[in-house]
């Protein structure tokens, strides 16, 4: 493990602090992302339903495979579409 | 010992003698990209920081006599206490040389004088930040750049130690842009705005000096302002002439009719300065024409003329009204030998009275990062 030194005031926590998820999914567009596992579409498909039941928005995004990791091209064009992203594992 | 270059500084962090660094450490794996993590943590301006290991933070420390758990002051906005050694790691960050540290502690004793207003430089919607003018021994022994190019790129000293500033405010003040940085469009010189006065004229009175500092001393000069302007004057030749022709660019600074709550700095190249210089003009003379020159008779700048709103009331009409506070108006010397081109550096439109902010002057006293 490395190291360096810490440049500020020290008044946040040492880890870096995750993004707040929003209180509510109402009226988001939830992303749900295919790892590009097999039988993760499967998967999704119960979830799918599930939130759908919520009456909640989804939209299937992902990668072709898991063997690399999403271009960036990928991640800009689902950022801009989703509000929050579920990313899933399957096999 | 061996005398190799970071031979004693690398055996110092891992044996851990000498200096103990009280910033908490922040691990990460040695798989990690430590620019990446720097960035990841929001401890840039946007461009990469050099990461502050051990090693690179306990040879700037080496800049500076002073012990590093010295606090030098509370930083705006959230007025954090800032040690010595929390100074060094941002100056690391910032890509700094330990014989920088001096100039750069000058700094910010200067931007924390209550006169300063670096809170309010900070959190203003308007566009300005610290202008760093530094002038002195310091600046030749540090190589600092006056001459060609002086406010542009490519001098690491006059780019780091203006960076530095501006990193502790955002690092350690926790002043970040869309938090307590309100500005509406910000400029290119929040990043950094610091170069040296040109002093190779005997005649004339360097910036410090005419602040007083004893000739032959070195300071640093700070001013609420940003930049850069051009001012292109190639024909006039005579001094009373040019001044009125600075004049008639600095009374358009913010907008043509907006007066008395302004400062500025006139950045002198050598070309218009020798017009000065040639009919015995020095500083004093060529403020105070640029000053007299930006004059206005109140019925030139009434609001609603041709429809404008910006304006003084109907009833100035038959004053005459200063664009700028009768010491508003600060000439520096800088610039390359070719070019009948000056620069104005529009200082912050909030002074409403000459006494609500200034710019303020700090000598650079810890010289033993250069050698003395």
């Amino acid at each position: 493990m490395n190291w360096m030194r810490d440049p500020t005031s020290e008044m946040s926590p040492v880890k870096r602090a995750r993004l707040t998820p929003p209180p509510s999914l109402a009226g988001k567009t939830i992303g749900l992302f295919d790892i590009g596992k097999t039988r993760t579409d499967e998967f999704f498909n119960q979830v799918e339903l599930r939130l759908r039941e919520r009456g909640l928005n989804t939209v299937r995004v992902g990668k072709p495979t898991n063997a690399k990791v999403a271009t960036t091209e990928n991640l800009q064009k689902i950022a801009a579409a989703v509000d929050v992203v579920m990313i899933g594992l399957s096999d | 010992m061996t005398l190799e270059p970071g031979v004693a500084e690398r055996l110092e962090a891992k044996h851990k003698g000498g200096i103990v660094l009280a910033a908490r450490t922040i691990e990460y794996s040695a798989h990690a990209d430590p620019m990446e993590i720097c960035f990841e943590r929001g401890w840039s301006d946007g461009l990469p920081v050099t990461p502050p290991t051990d090693e690179r933070v306990l040879r700037m420390l080496k800049g500076s006599s002073r012990k590093p758990t010295e606090v030098i002051g509370n930083i705006p906005p959230y007025l954090a206490p800032c040690t010595i050694e929390k100074v060094a790691i941002n100056a690391v960050m910032a890509g700094c040389k330990p014989e920088y540290m001096p100039v750069l502690l000058a700094v910010l004793e200067a931007a924390l004088d209550p006169l300063f207003t670096l809170h309010g430089v900070l959190a203003t919607t308007y566009f300005s930040s610290p202008v760093i003018i530094v002038n002195g021994p310091v600046t030749q022994a540090i190589g600092m750049n006056a001459g060609v190019n002086a406010l542009g790129q490519g001098n690491r000293a006059n780019l780091t130690i203006g960076r530095a500033l501006n990193l502790i405010v955002r690092n350690v003040g926790g002043g970040k842009p869309g938090e307590a940085d309100r500005a509406t469009l910000g400029a290119p010189s929040k990043i950094t705005l610091c170069f040296a006065e040109d002093e190779t004229d005997p005649d004339w009175e360097p910036l410090s000096v005419a602040r007083g500092i004893p000739r032959g001393r070195s300071a640093v000069t700070l001013f609420q302002g940003h930049g850069v302007e051009a001012f292109v004057d190639q024909k006039t030749r005579d001094p009373a002439g040019l001044s009125r022709s600075f004049a008639t660019h600095l009374v358009r600074m913010g907008h043509v009719r907006l007066t008395q709550s302004a400062r500025a700095i006139v950045v002198l190249s050598p070309e218009h300065y020798r017009i000065y210089r040639e009919a015995g003009w020095g500083r004093r003379e060529i403020e105070r024409a640029l000053y007299e020159a930006t004059i206005r008779p109140g019925r030139e700048i009434l609001a609603g003329l041709d429809g404008i709103g910006e304006g003084v009331a109907a009833g100035r009409a038959d004053e005459m009204i200063p664009k700028f506070h009768d010491d508003g108006i600060v000439v520096v010397r800088a610039g390359g030998q070719a070019g009948l081109f000056s620069a104005v550096l529009p200082g912050w439109l909030a002074g409403r009275n000459k006494a609500e902010l200034q710019l303020v002057t700090r000598e650079v006293r810890d010289m033993r990062g250069i050698g003395e």
